[in-house]
Parts: structure tokens; C-alpha cells; sequence
């Protein structure tokens, strides 16, 4: 079988070294375990990115002047700076600079584990922003009728704000996850695991054109399925639209 | 008189600060009674929805007191005003339903917050929708629902926390005439079988016409008049309150009692130049002071087209002069409308 493959790779004008080493890599069920490495590094990276972005995005929206709960402009200030800063430092730049805080988390700043600290980093910033602008959306006459029916702040944003906003939320955590997803490919640098390694360093560090085009073929492929996922979920718990859904299905 | 409901004392309120500080309400005194449909008219701009906000505080006055139910609301804390907040209901022109519930979890939403069982809370939805005249939408989400529907349930939601007053902004400004009447017979049926007190606020007076016992008028954020509306229909007594009553001008035997006019003519302009000013030539070149009763003049090409109707003092010679003198222009001819009535 091997050799099979050997044979088709030096048909494709690959050298026997090169063609031996990439069959032999691949037969090791590496690709599965990237696969794998890369969809806990994600999945990971996103739920501790929204426990920090979610209610940081909550209060970027309700915490300002006009907000339903008003902080010290002082702090929204502080708040806004911060995550602006996060979100300029480029993703490569901030994983070497929070290696020590790494080995405080987790024990070493190296290795796929290691890469999830940076990851929530540069995530939740990024997160907090995408929330801010799925609640911006919502009408304010909505949360004004919610007011009126006697709602405490906590109330309308658990039982009004978010729930009204669910599926531009739903838009956000897709949009989010891809985005980590792509960071989390860069993670290889810091001996992280995953599809995005398996490219960075076989593929193109060792000129391993088949590994680097696998990886590549099936970091789209679990794209393609997030974002799939992703909209139609949004779509099918949309109540806004079920109406105009159905009379287009009549129309039929 | 009993002890008014909702009683409004001074108030005022102010947007924005320093240079751009705009009043939006000044010095408003009304008393509103328990069990009555309180309307407040005015035009776009004049201060009515801060107004009605005002009464539950969903905007904060600047001075003055708010007095709902024997609470004063300014002075509560902000729980207690969560709690006062409760018996005031609101509906709003642009119904402000949760669009991701249906009709049924619409209504039961004030009931969860007040912490009813789930059960309980369906039993009186279904009630709620019942008295709405909607049964068969309890499963319906808003976007499926006509605008006169979704005013509907955000009525039923409103009563579900069974309130003390029910306060209207604007509810059917966005129905068609039709729709418009039907939610109002609502409100009133309601006012009727459930002794909310309503406040009505609108730009329409058909609707006050329709519902009200008493209203309050609005003009640039000043209180311009407060009565019946038999009172105020029949003779409106301030400036904004005529232009309201008559929108497409008031009529001529008013107008007359008012400017002390006793003599009206009517001009008609056959095409002279829309340039020359005719009333302002009366005064300066006779002396003669002439006011505009009501006019209906176009401009074609430069040229004036149509008749005008002047009041004139009573003083013989003044008419004669002024008749004289428009006479003399050209393409104008003039004749006295000898018992003038609309």
C-alpha cells in the first residue's frame, strides 16, 4: 500500500526522500490527531475566550452614558483601551509575550495546551467586540417597553437583550470560532499541535507539499462546516424570519 | 374631587446641558383621575412622549414632582421604582414585542419576571388573549402578526400585570383607520370592564375624539390648555389648541369675534403679478389694517391666481378706502361678503 503511494507521489516528480518521508508521516494517524489537536484547541480557545468576551462585550453595551445600566465613563474608557490594545498586537507578537503567563496557567508555555492561553487572549477582545455588535442591534424600544414593565438592568440583558439577539449572536460564535481557528494554526510556531502545525512545520518548513496541501484541504473542509453549521442554526432559531419562510415555501 | 391618580406638579424637563440645553417640558401641571382616559394631543415636537415617559420615569424630570398612585416617583429608589413601575402599563406605537416569542410567551413575560409559576402564567395568557379577541394566535410569533394584532398582544401584555394605568404613546399611529378604531374600542372597553385609568397620547384629535373625557394640550413643550373635550372642541381658548381643533384654519365667524373684524371682502387675483404686496400696500398707502381670514392664492408663472378673503374694521370710510384702493390694481377685482358664515 505504502509503496503504492511512494510510487504515485515520484509520478507526480517528487523525490524519493521526500515522497518516503511524507507517506510514512501520513500512515502515522497524524491527520486525524491534527484534526483532532485542532478542534479541541478551538473549541477550547472560543468557550474561554466568551466566558471573558461575552460579559465584556455585555458591558461595552450596557455600561455606556445612554446604557441601561451606566458605569463610570473612567472605566468604559479603561475598558475600550484595553481591548483596542489586545486587538492590535498581532497574534504571533502576543504568544511569544505571554509565554510566561503560559507557564503560570498551565505549566509550560510550550506545546498545544500552552497555545490555548494566547488564543483566549487575543480571542476575547475580539469576542467582546463581535458581542457588542450583535447587542447594538437590538431596539431600543424593546428594551424601553422591558423598562417600563419594571425589568432590573440583569433582567433585561438575560431575558431581553440576549435572547432578542440570539441569532446575530449565533453569527458572532461562528464568525469567532473561524477566527480562532486561523490563530490557532499560527500556534504551531510555539510547539502547539494541529492542522495549522502539521502545515506550518511539515508542510512548508520541510517542503512537504503533500502534508502542507492535507492540512490545508482539511483546515477548509472544517471551516466550511463551522460556518455551515453556524448559519443555519442562526437561521432556523430566527423567529423574525420563520414568517416570510413559510410563505415562500406556499408560494412554491 | 377625589385624589388624583397620576398628578403632575412643575414639571419640567431639560435635554443635553449647557449651550445646547433644549427644554422639552416646561412648568406642566396635570391631574389626572382614577378610572378616567386622559388625553394629551399636540404636534410632533411638542414634548408629549417625554411627557408620558416622565410619568413612569423612563426619562428622569429635571424639576417638578410625579406623583403616581400616592408614590412620589422621583424619590424612589431604583427598586422601588422597578416595583411602582409594575402597575404602570405602557404600550407604544411601535409595540416593542420580543420578536423571538410567540404571542403567548409575549404576554407571559411580566408574570415570569413577577416570578408566577409557569402554569399559572399560561392559564392567564390564554384569559389575556381571549379578552384581546386572539386565541387562536397564541403560538404566533410577532413577525407573523398584523400591526393591529401585535398592538393587541402588547395590550395583553400590559394587562397581564394587571396595572393601574395603562399609558398609550402614540399606540395607533401606525394603524390604518380601521385598525385604529378597533384598538381603541379595546382600550375603552378595557378602561370600562377594568377601571384602568388611560393616558392617551397623540398627534390625532379623531382619537381623542373617540376615547378621551378630558384632555391636556401641548404646544412647544408648554402646557397651552387642559379641559374637557367638549370644552375644548367647542372653543379651543389657546392658539395651539385652535390650530389642532381646526388644522385647515379656523373658521371666519371666529376669526371675526377675535380680530374685532366687521367687514369681510373677498379679493380675487386674475393673473396680475404675484409680486406686488397687496396687504402690506393696504396698510402703508391707506392706513387700512387688513387681516388674512383665509386664502387660497397659487403662484402660476409669476402670476398670482385665486381669492382671498380680508377682514376690515368696522370704520365706513376704511372699507371704502380700501375697496377703492384694490380696485385700482390691476387683475384684481373685490366685492364685500356681506353676512359671512362657514
Amino acid at each position: 500500500m505504502s509503496e503504492k503511494l511512494i510510487e504515485l507521489l515520484m509520478s507526480w516528480g517528487i523525490n524519493e526522500r521526500l515522497a518516503t518521508s511524507q507517506v510514512e508521516y501520513l500512515a502515522g494517524y497524524t491527520v486525524p490527531f491534527a484534526i483532532w489537536e485542532t478542534i479541541y484547541t478551538t473549541v477550547l480557545a472560543t468557550l474561554f475566550a466568551y466566558v471573558i468576551g461575552l460579559p465584556l462585550g455585555i458591558i461595552l453595551v450596557t455600561g455606556e452614558k445612554a446604557g441601561i445600566r451606566p458605569l463610570p465613563a473612567a472605566l468604559m474608557k479603561v475598558l475600550n483601551t484595553i481591548v483596542n490594545l489586545l486587538r492590535s498586537v498581532p497574534f504571533l507578537i502576543l504568544m511569544v509575550c505571554v509565554a510566561p503567563l503560559s507557564r503560570l496557567i498551565v505549566g509550560t508555555s510550550i506545546g498545544t495546551v500552552a497555545s490555548i492561553v494566547p488564543l483566549t487572549l487575543a480571542a476575547a477582545p475580539f469576542v467582546a467586540r463581535v458581542v457588542e455588535s450583535s447587542l447594538r442591534e437590538m431596539d431600543r424600544g424593546v428594551i424601553e417597553a422591558a423598562q417600563s414593565m419594571g425589568c432590573s438592568p440583569w433582567e433585561i440583558v438575560t431575558k431581553v437583550m440576549l435572547p432578542e439577539c440570539r441569532p446575530s449572536l449565533i453569527t458572532g460564535l461562528t464568525t469567532a470560532t473561524i477566527t480562532i481557528l486561523s490563530y490557532g494554526a499560527m500556534a504551531g510556531t510555539i510547539g502547539g499541535g494541529g492542522l495549522g502545525a502539521m502545515a506550518l512545520l511539515r508542510g512548508h518548513g520541510r517542503q512537504e507539499t503533500v502534508v502542507l496541501y492535507i492540512a490545508v484541504i482539511f483546515l477548509v473542509v472544517l471551516v466550511q462546516i463551522i460556518q455551515s453549521i453556524g448559519t443555519a442554526v442562526a437561521v432556523k432559531t430566527d423567529r423574525r424570519i420563520q414568517h416570510t419562510q413559510t410563505k415562500r415555501r406556499k408560494g412554491k | 374631587m377625589a385624589e388624583p391618580i397620576i398628578r403632575l406638579t412643575g414639571l419640567t424637563k431639560h435635554f443635553g446641558g449647557g449651550e445646547n440645553e433644549v427644554a422639552a417640558l416646561n412648568d406642566i401641571n396635570i391631574e389626572i383621575q382614577r378610572g378616567e382616559i386622559f388625553g394629551v394631543i399636540g404636534l410632533s415636537g411638542a414634548g408629549k412622549s417625554t411627557l408620558v415617559r416622565c410619568i413612569n420615569l423612563l426619562e428622569r424630570p429635571t424639576t417638578g414632582s410625579v406623583v403616581v398612585d400616592g408614590k412620589e416617583m422621583t424619590a424612589l429608589s431604583p427598586k422601588e421604582l422597578r416595583q411602582a413601575r409594575k402597575s404602570i402599563g405602557m404600550i407604544f406605537q411601535g409595540f416593542n414585542l420580543l420578536m423571538q416569542r410567540t404571542a403567548l410567551d409575549n404576554i407571559c413575560f411580566p408574570m415570569e419576571l413577577a416570578g408566577k409559576p409557569r402554569k399559572e402564567a399560561v392559564a392567564r395568557a390564554r384569559e389575556l388573549l381571549e379578552i384581546v379577541d386572539l386565541a387562536s394566535k397564541e403560538n404566533a410569533y410577532p413577525a407573523q402578526l398584523s400591526g393591529g394584532q401585535k398592538q393587541r398582544i402588547a395590550i395583553a401584555r400590559t394587562l397581564a400585570m394587571d396595572p393601574q394605568v395603562l399609558l398609550c404613546d402614540e399606540a395607533t399611529s401606525a394603524l390604518d383607520p380601521k385598525t385604529t378604531r378597533d384598538i381603541l374600542r379595546l382600550i375603552q372597553d378595557i378602561n370600562k370592564r377594568l377601571g384602568i385609568t388611560v393616558v392617551v397620547i397623540t398627534h390625532e384629535m379623531k382619537v381623542i375624539e373617540e376615547i378621551c373625557s378630558r384632555v391636556a394640550i401641548l404646544d412647544h413643550g408648554n402646557l397651552a390648555e387642559t379641559g374637557t373635550v367638549e370644552e375644548v372642541f367647542a372653543s379651543p381658548k389657546s392658539e395651539a389648541g385652535r390650530r389642532l381643533v381646526y388644522p385647515d384654519g379656523v373658521p371666519y365667524e371666529m376669526l371675526r369675534q377675535e380680530a374685532h373684524t366687521a367687514r369681510v371682502i373677498r379679493v380675487a387675483f386674475n393673473g396680475g403679478t404675484a409680486y406686488q404686496p397687496l396687504i402690506a400696500s393696504l396698510a402703508i398707502d391707506c392706513g387700512v389694517k387688513a387681516n388674512i381670514l383665509g386664502a387660497d392664492t397659487r403662484n402660476i408663472d409669476g402670476r398670482a391666481f385665486g381669492t382671498m378673503l380680508l377682514g376690515l374694521p368696522e370704520d365706513e370710510t376704511q372699507v371704502a378706502k380700501a375697496m377703492a384702493y384694490i380696485r385700482s390694481q390691476k387683475d384684481i377685482t373685490v366685492e364685500e361678503v356681506p353676512d359671512y358664515h362657514e
